[in-house]
C-alpha cells in the first residue's frame, strides 16, 4: 500500500511534512500512523508557526514552580499553597456548534487543571462575537452569542466551578470567526502536584472515564485551517460535553492521586490517546505500549485509526505504580467511572499501538511530540489598510455621546450572560463579574487571588506591538485596582493565517510586546494557547492576543468598583493624561459614535504605568479608597458613568487644554478613578511614586456632571447601559 | 449540633454547606454518601444544592432512589429536621417529602443572583428567629427553580402556613411567588436560594445565618427539654 497525495494533505500534512516522516521512520507509514502524525503534527498540537516566538517570553519568576510545557503552569502563593492557571481557546468548534463547542472548551481547560492535581476554583471567558445588527449575519450571531453563554453556563453550573468574570466584545471581523477563549484556575498544596509523565517501565497504563466514540476526530486539524464553505458539514468532529460525568472525573482523580498509586496522569484533550500516550511518553523518555482492545469503548466496530484520534471528552490516562491497580479501580468504581489497564510503560521510548495483539502504529514518542516540524515562516509588515489620519469630527451633543457608548455592544453591562453563570458556587467570589478584577479567597490560605482576562483587537489591528503591551498593562492595572500584585500570566493568541506573511508579521509583533511588557511588569507567561488560522474565506480577524493575568492580595472585603457614599473627593490618579487625534482612532468614541478606526492605538509609558499601579495598590492596603475604578474602553466619562451605577454620581470639573470629545473619551493607560474621605493622603502616596492625583471633583447624590460637557440623571445612562445587551439579542 | 451533608454524585455545593456550617456558625458537620444508610448521627440533614446525577430525566428524579434517601425519609418522619437547597429542594418535591414540582424558569434561562426574600411564616424550626414578613438577601442559582403545583396543594400550603419564603420580585416565575415552602410536620424545609452562601461577611450578605441559628437555637431549647 503507497499513501498517495491527496491522503497526506487530507490530515493536513504537507509534501515536505511527509518526507520528514519518512526519513524518520526509514519507511512509509500506516494509515493509522499518518493519522497520529497528522494530530500531532498539527498546528494545535505542535504549534510548529509560533514556537520559535513563543521562546522569547519570559517565562521564570521566584514564584514560578512549573512553566509552559506542562498542562498548566504553577505558582507559588505561599502557607505551602499553589495555583495552576492557563488559558485555552476553543474557537473553531464554536462557530461550528456554539453549545457543545464552547461547553467542551470549558470542559477542556478544566481538565488541565485537575489533572495536575489542583481543584478547579474559577473561570473566567474571553468572547468575541460579530456584530448582532449586521443584516445579514446578526440572526446567526445572536444565535452564536445564546449558544456559546448557554454552554459556558451548562458545563461550568454542572461541574459547580464558579464562572468570575471575564469579557465580551462585538466585532464585524469575528462575523464567521468567533473567538471563545476560557480561562481556567486551580488551587492546590505543593506537595499535591502531578505530571503528566509515564514512569517506571513495567507501570501500567490506565484508561479511566468516559467510553470513547467516535465524536471529535480531527478536531485538532480542524482548528488548524481555515474556514471555508463545507465548514458546517464539519459538525461530527465537534465534540459533545458531559459536565456530570467531568464532575465524577474530578472527584475520582484528586481522590485516586491522594492514594500515592499514580506516578503520571494527563488528560485527553485535543487528538485524545494520541496526545496524552505521546505526551506522557517523551516527557518521562519512556515508551508506552497500548492494546486498543482494552480501550473501553461505545461503539462498534471502530477501528484503530477513530479511537486513536477520537475526541471523546471526559477521559484521563494514568500511570500507576505497578501491583496497585486495584486501589486505582476502587476508586474510580466508586464514582461509577470506567477504569481499565490498557498498556505499559517500556523503555524503548516508543508509542506501540496495537489491536488484539497486531501491531498498527510504531512511532517514536519523541519524534512526535517534540520533533515536529518547525516553521521560521516569512513576515513582512503587520497587515493594516486603515489610514493613519483622523476623520474631521465635531459633537455636539456630548451627553448623547456618552449615552450611546454606554449602551453600545462592548460597554454596555454583560448582566444578561453572568447571570446565567453560577459565579457563586464554592462561597469564595468576594468580587464576580462585571468588576475589573474578579477576586476569589483561598480558603486554605489568607490570601485572594484576583484575575482579569483582557484583549483589543482594534489597538492590536492598528499596532500589533503596541496594543499587546497595553493588554498586559490594562490586565495588570485592573489586578492593582483592587489591591492586588500582578504575579504570573497566561496568553492567548488568536490570529489569521500565519502562511501570509503580513499574518505572521502581527503575530510576531505582538508576541514581542508581550514579553516585553510581561518582563517590565513582572508577570512571567506559564502556558497559553496559539490559535491560528481564525479566517474565514479569506478575511482574517484582527490579531487577537488576550491576556489572562493572577494577583495576589491579603484577602479583606475588597474596593468596590462603585462610588459609596455622596460627598467624597474624586482623585483622578495618574492625571487626565495626554492624547492627540492620531491615538484616538482605535477607541470606543472612533467605533461606537465615528464608525471608523484610524491612527494608532493610545500611547503607553510602561515606567509611568508602573508607578500609577504601585501607588493605586498602596491606597488600596492603606485603606485610603472607598471605591476604585481603572479607565478603560469609553475613557474617563465611561468610568465615571459605570462608577455611578449604584446611585451615587459624580460632580467633576475638568480644566484641560484637550478637545471635549478627547478629554472626555479618550483611553490613554495609566488611569484610576479613586473615590477617598482622605484625599490628602491619597495624593501623598500618589507624589510618593510621582504619580499625578488630581482631586477632578467630589461623589454627588443622582447625578453625573462632567463639567462644562455632560450633566444628566444617573437613571438616565443607566437605564440603556442595563437593557442594551438584551434588547440587541431579541 | 451536628449536621449530615448527603454527597449524591454531582453535589457541588456539599462543601459550602460543609463550610457554612462548620466555619462560619461554629457546628459540627459530616459527609454522608449516597450509597449508605448511615446517617452518622446527625441532628439536621443537609440536602445541598448541584447537579445530582447529572439531572438525567428531572432534577432529582434519580437521587430520590439513593440509598440515603430512604434514610433520610425514615429520619423525616421522625420529626428529625431536614433541609433541601435548591437541587436538595428539588430531590425533596421528587422524593414525596414535600408537594409540588420544580419547573424550568418562567425566562428558560440559568440565573444567579442574591435576590430579596420575604419571611412567609416565623412557625418552624428554621425560621423562629426570623420577623414576619422580614426580608433577607439570599443568592439563587438554579435554571429550574419555578415551584408549581395544583392550586389545592398551593391554598392548602396558605392554609395550612406552610410557605417558608417568597420572592419579593419572583425571578422564576414560582407560583404564588414561592422561594420555599414546609413539611406537613414542619420539619423538612425545601427552598431554591442558598442560604449557605449567605453566611459569611466576605460573601456580601450573612442572612442566611438566621435560618442556621434558627434551627440551632430550636435544637438546643428540644435537646435541653
Amino acid at each position: 500500500m503507497s499513501l498517495t497525495l491527496q491522503e497526506v494533505s487530507a490530515h493536513r500534512l504537507t509534501w515536505s511534512e511527509y518526507e520528514k516522516i519518512l526519513s524518520l521512520l526509514g519507511r512509509e507509514p500506516t494509515f493509522t500512523e499518518l493519522g497520529i502524525f497528522g494530530v500531532m503534527w498539527s498546528e494545535h498540537c505542535s504549534y510548529k508557526s509560533s514556537r520559535i516566538h513563543l521562546r522569547k517570553l519570559p517565562t521564570r519568576s521566584k514564584l514560578v514552580l512549573v512553566g509552559p510545557g506542562e498542562n498548566a503552569g504553577i505558582i507559588d502563593i505561599g502557607d505551602n499553597v499553589a495555583i495552576a492557571f492557563k488559558i485555552e481557546s476553543h474557537n473553531h468548534p464554536s462557530f461550528i456548534e456554539p453549545f457543545q463547542g464552547a461547553a467542551t472548551g470549558v470542559g477542556g481547560i478544566l481538565r488541565d487543571i485537575f489533572t495536575m492535581g489542583a481543584r478547579p476554583i474559577a473561570v473566567m471567558d474571553a468572547l468575541r462575537f460579530g456584530k448582532l445588527d449586521n443584516s445579514e449575519t446578526g440572526q446567526r450571531n445572536k444565535r452564536i452569542v445564546q449558544g456559546v453563554v448557554s454552554g459556558i453556563s451548562h458545563y461550568g453550573n454542572c461541574f459547580g466551578v464558579p464562572t468570575v468574570g471575564g469579557e465580551c466584545v462585538f466585532e464585524s471581523c469575528y462575523d464567521g470567526n468567533p473567538l471563545v477563549n476560557v480561562f481556567a484556575l486551580g488551587v492546590f498544596k505543593h506537595d499535591e502536584i502531578f505530571f503528566g509523565r509515564a514512569t517506571g517501565v513495567g507501570n501500567p497504563v490506565i484508561y479511566v472515564g468516559a467510553k470513547t466514540g467516535r465524536d471529535g476526530i480531527h478536531g485538532a486539524s480542524m482548528a488548524s485551517e481555515e474556514f471555508s464553505e463545507e465548514s458546517k458539514d464539519k459538525r461530527p468532529n465537534v465534540q459533545v460535553g458531559d459536565p456530570f460525568m467531568e464532575k465524577l472525573l474530578l472527584e475520582a482523580c484528586l481522590e485516586v492521586m491522594k492514594t500515592g498509586a499514580v506516578v503520571g496522569i494527563q488528560d485527553m484533550g485535543a487528538a485524545g490517546l494520541t496526545c496524552s500516550t505521546c505526551e506522557m511518553g517523551s516527557r518521562a523518555g519512556t515508551g508506552v505500549e497500548i492494546d486498543l482492545k482494552d480501550v473501553p469503548q461505545r461503539e462498534t466496530g471502530m477501528t484503530p485509526y477513530e479511537i486513536m484520534l477520537s475526541e471523546s471528552q471526559e477521559r484521563m490516562l494514568l500511570v500507576a505504580e505497578k501491583g496497585r491497580e486495584q486501589e486505582v479501580f476502587d476508586v474510580f468504581h466508586k464514582w461509577g467511572l470506567d477504569a481499565a489497564v490498557v498498556g505499559v510503560v517500556t523503555d524503548d521510548g516508543m508509542l506501540r499501538v496495537r489491536n488484539h495483539g497486531e501491531i498498527v502504529a510504531e512511532l517514536s514518542n519523541r519524534a512526535l511530540a517534540d520533533e515536529a516540524p518547525l516553521y521560521d515562516r516569512p513576515y513582512t509588515k503587520p497587515h493594516r489598510t486603515v489610514p493613519m489620519h483622523s476623520p474631521a469630527f465635531s459633537s455636539t451633543d456630548l451627553t448623547g455621546d456618552l449615552t450611546r457608548l454606554l449602551a453600545s455592544s462592548d460597554v454596555c453591562s454583560k448582566s444578561w450572560i453572568w447571570d446565567q453563570y453560577d459565579w457563586m458556587v464554592r462561597t469564595n467570589t468576594t468580587l464576580g463579574p462585571g468588576s475589573d478584577a474578579a477576586i476569589v479567597r483561598i480558603k486554605e490560605t489568607d490570601s485572594s487571588i484576583a484575575m482579569s482576562l483582557d484583549g483589543n483587537g482594534r489597538y492590536c489591528y492598528l499596532d500589533p506591538r503596541e496594543g499587546a503591551k497595553l493588554i498586559v498593562a490594562e490586565c495588570c492595572r485592573n489586578l492593582s485596582t483592587s489591591g492586588a500584585l500582578p504575579i504570573a500570566a497566561t496568553n492567548n493568541l488568536n490570529f489569521g493565517n500565519p502562511e501570509r506573511p503580513e499574518i505572521m508579521a502581527q503575530l510576531v509583533e505582538a508576541i514581542e510586546g508581550i514579553a516585553e511588557a510581561c518582563t517590565f511588569f513582572e508577570t512571567p507567561i506559564t502556558g497559553g494557547n496559539v490559535s491560528l488560522y481564525n479566517e474565514t474565506l479569506g478575511e482574517a480577524i484582527y490579531p487577537t492576543p488576550v491576556m489572562g493575568i493572577v494577583g495576589l492580595l491579603k484577602t479583606a472585603a475588597p474596593v468596590p468598583m462603585q462610588f459609596v457614599e455622596p460627598g467624597r473627593d474624586i482623585v483622578l490618579l495618574g492625571g487626565l493624561g495626554a492624547s492627540d487625534e492620531t491615538h484616538f482612532g482605535g477607541t470606543q468614541y472612533a467605533k461606537v459614535i465615528l464608525d471608523t478606526l484610524w491612527g494608532l492605538p493610545p500611547q503607553l509609558d510602561m515606567d509611568y504605568e508602573k508607578r500609577v499601579q504601585a501607588a493605586m495598590r498602596e491606597i488600596a492596603q492603606a485603606g485610603f479608597a472607598e471605591s476604585a475604578h481603572d479607565l478603560s474602553d469609553g475613557g474617563l466619562a465611561v468610568a465615571l458613568a459605570e462608577a455611578s451605577f449604584r446611585g451615587v454620581g459624580a460632580h467633576v470639573n475638568l480644566e484641560t487644554s484637550l478637545r471635549p470629545e478627547l478629554a472626555l473619551f479618550h483611553e490613554g493607560p495609566s488611569r484610576i478613578l479613586v473615590s477617598t474621605a482622605s484625599p490628602g493622603q491619597v495624593r501623598e502616596i500618589a507624589a510618593k511614586h510621582g504619580v499625578v492625583a488630581d482631586v477632578i471633583g467630589k461623589t454627588v447624590k443622582d447625578q453625573l456632571t462632567i463639567g462644562p460637557w455632560v450633566d444628566c440623571s444617573i437613571a438616565q445612562l443607566q437605564r440603556p447601559w442595563k437593557t442594551a445587551l438584551e434588547e440587541a439579542l431579541h | 449540633m451536628k449536621f449530615g451533608v448527603v454527597v449524591f454524585p454531582g453535589s457541588n455545593c456539599d462543601h459550602d454547606a460543609w463550610f457554612a456550617t462548620t466555619q462560619n456558625l461554629g457546628q459540627q458537620a459530616e459527609f454522608l454518601w449516597h450509597d449508605s444508610q448511615d446517617l452518622k448521627g446527625a441532628d439536621a440533614i443537609i440536602l445541598p444544592g448541584g447537579f445530582s446525577y447529572g439531572n438525567y430525566l428531572r432534577c432529582g428524579a434519580i437521587a430520590r432512589f439513593s440509598p440515603i434517601m430512604d434514610a433520610v425519609r425514615r429520619f423525616a418522619q421522625d420529626g428529625g429536621p431536614v433541609m433541601g437547597f435548591c437541587n436538595g429542594f428539588q430531590i425533596l418535591c421528587e422524593a414525596g417529602l414535600l408537594p409540588g414540582a420544580l419547573l424550568r424558569n418562567a425566562g428558560m434561562k440559568f440565573i444567579c443572583r442574591p435576590v430579596e426574600l420575604e419571611v412567609a411564616t416565623t412557625n418552624s424550626p428554621f425560621t423562629n428567629e426570623l420577623s414576619p414578613r422580614q426580608h433577607l438577601t439570599i443568592p439563587i442559582a438554579h435554571g429550574e427553580g419555578c415551584y408549581q403545583a395544583e392550586e389545592s396543594v398551593l391554598d392548602q400550603l396558605e392554609a395550612d402556613d406552610r410557605i417558608a419564603f417568597r420572592y419579593v420580585d419572583n425571578p422564576n416565575g414560582s407560583a404564588r411567588s414561592i422561594a420555599g415552602i414546609l413539611s406537613a410536620g414542619r420539619n423538612v424545609l425545601g427552598m431554591m436560594p442558598h442560604p449557605e452562601r449567605a453566611t459569611d461577611p466576605l460573601m456580601g450578605s450573612t442572612d442566611g445565618r438566621l435560618i442556621f441559628n434558627s434551627l440551632i437555637s430550636a435544637y438546643a431549647l428540644t435537646s435541653n427539654q
